[in-house]
């Protein structure tokens, strides 16, 4: 534990620390199950690690399952590892078939659809921004994108890209930052009441309306948004 | 040029963009403003992880299985190569965000205008039939065509800067107006103005002529 701590101390932003650990302190139960499980499967020995070795220790103190996916991508991006593709494929595919079936694809046509995700996912690697969004965010947008495309045969004008895309090796603090805050949304997603949580269900899956939506979450949503505007900004600075 | 924005999109308007309900035209609104926005973008992906994690904990009872052979079938899908898409350069001096270039088919030069008078200017964007999406040009000095409209419209300056009974919009600002909400907005007297606007409803210019009125501001 000892070495864990001291890897944990290189990070240490203490205020940004102690305030997520208040944060999480109420799903510290869960988050420490999923601690060791994660701990098994993050291990497995591979060679020249730097900085990634580094992310893992500190997913172990900290979100494990969110870092993991991030470190899964970095694998498909840097080795073509279809191992860290399968189990991606394993966790995300039937959720994006789920999706698009609620969303109003018939089965067969959402489970072509998710491969196609799954696949852009792999060709998109290098795209990837571990300080702007979470694995699962990431594939909810190509998800979502999909669905427009084929369910609504609509284009999808996006925002203009800033920069041709992350920083070669973003800074692993803003990474861990980040995934922490998508943590600290879905820990108090989960913790909604059952009402409002259908509700906010029902706006992703596109069962309401725009005029429906109530915009009003009650979520946190405020601390990811200065996380993603820091790192909006700084990839605004690196391009000038 | 982004910290200068003052009236921006609100959150229901963001998160159906996240979640991708809105109409096409509203959806070119949207990408438009966050080009040029870092507030709202920051929001809008914001709403992207919220959608990331409500897929993330989808009952498991939704989640639905793949047949057992699709994993090989999208590695071999992998293996045939992306589907590439072209890449444009971000263009630094363009007027119109690029967004907006692609559905004009380029920066101002290539905006294909129709009088609709008093020196009044429009372009029509093909967007899906549930919304329209249109440019306008208007003379500086010179107020908008007065027009009802039965549901939502967006207004978002893209040149010069627009005065309305209540504020004052710039480059990047954008004035959201329902249907109980009759405006009048007149151009900035120093510059022409060139605005994207779309609506739920098609937008009606109704008996143009007598409605239009030379207004000037502040003179």
């Amino acid at each position: 534990m000892d070495a864990l701590e001291q890897k944990q101390s290189f990070f240490d932003p203490p205020v940004q620390l102690q305030r997520n650990l208040f944060m999480l302190a109420g799903v510290e139960s869960e988050i420490q199950t999923t601690n060791v499980m994660k701990v098994t499967c993050a291990v497995p020995a591979r060679p020249q690690r730097t900085m990634k070795a580094r992310q893992e220790q500190v997913s172990v103190n900290t979100s494990p399952a969110r870092l993991l996916w991030v470190e899964h991508v970095n694998r498909i991006r840097d080795h073509k590892d279809t191992q860290a593709f399968a189990e991606l494929f394993d966790h995300f595919a039937p959720r994006v078939k789920g999706f698009l079936i609620k969303s109003g694809a018939d089965p067969s046509l959402a489970e072509e659809c998710s491969q196609d995700v799954m696949a852009a996912l792999w060709h998109k690697a290098h795209q990837f921004d571990p300080t702007r969004a979470s694995v699962a965010t990431w594939i909810f947008t190509i998800a979502r994108n999909r669905k427009i495309d084929l369910l609504r045969r609509q284009r999808r004008p996006e925002p203009e890209d800033l920069t041709w895309g992350p920083e070669e090796e973003p800074d692993q603090t803003d990474v861990l930052t980040l995934q922490q805050e998508t943590e600290i949304l879905g820990a108090a997603l989960a913790k909604l009441p059952p009402a409002q949580r259908e509700l906010i269900e029902k706006a992703y899956f596109g069962d309401l309306t725009h005029s429906e939506i109530a915009a009003e979450t009650g979520l946190p949503l405020g601390t990811i948004k200065s996380r993603i505007r820091l790192a909006l900004e700084r990839l605004r600075h690196a391009m000038k | 040029m982004t910290e200068t924005i003052k009236h921006h999109l609100n959150d229901a308007v963001l998160m159906a963009y996240s979640a991708g309900t809105l109409p096409e035209a509203f959806n070119l609104m949207v990408a438009s403003h966050l080009s040029l926005c870092d507030t709202c973008r920051a929001q809008a992906e914001s709403f992207d992880a919220l959608g990331g994690e409500v897929l993330e904990q989808m009952h498991e009872a939704d989640a639905v299985a793949l047949r057992p052979e699709c994993l090989e079938a999208t590695l071999a899908l992998i293996a045939g190569g992306p589907v590439t898409t072209p890449k444009e350069e971000a263009s630094q001096c363009a007027v119109l965000p690029k967004p907006l270039r692609d559905y004009v088919g380029g920066d101002l030069e290539a905006i294909r205008w129709k009088p609709i008078g008093m020196g009044v200017k429009q372009a029509i964007l093909p967007t899906s039939k549930d919304a329209s999406a249109r440019l306008l040009f208007i003379p500086a000095g010179t107020a908008m065509p007065d027009h009802g409209h039965e549901g939502t419209e967006m207004t978002m300056v893209l040149k010069g800067a627009f005065q309305d009974e209540d504020d004052y919009f710039a480059r990047g600002d954008v004035e959201i107006a329902d249907s109980d909400m009759h405006h009048t907005p007149v151009a900035d007297i120093h510059e022409d103005c060139i605005c994207l606007a779309v609506a739920d409803a098609p937008l009606r210019f109704d008996s143009l002529i007598p409605k239009i009125a030379q207004r000037f501001l502040r003179i």
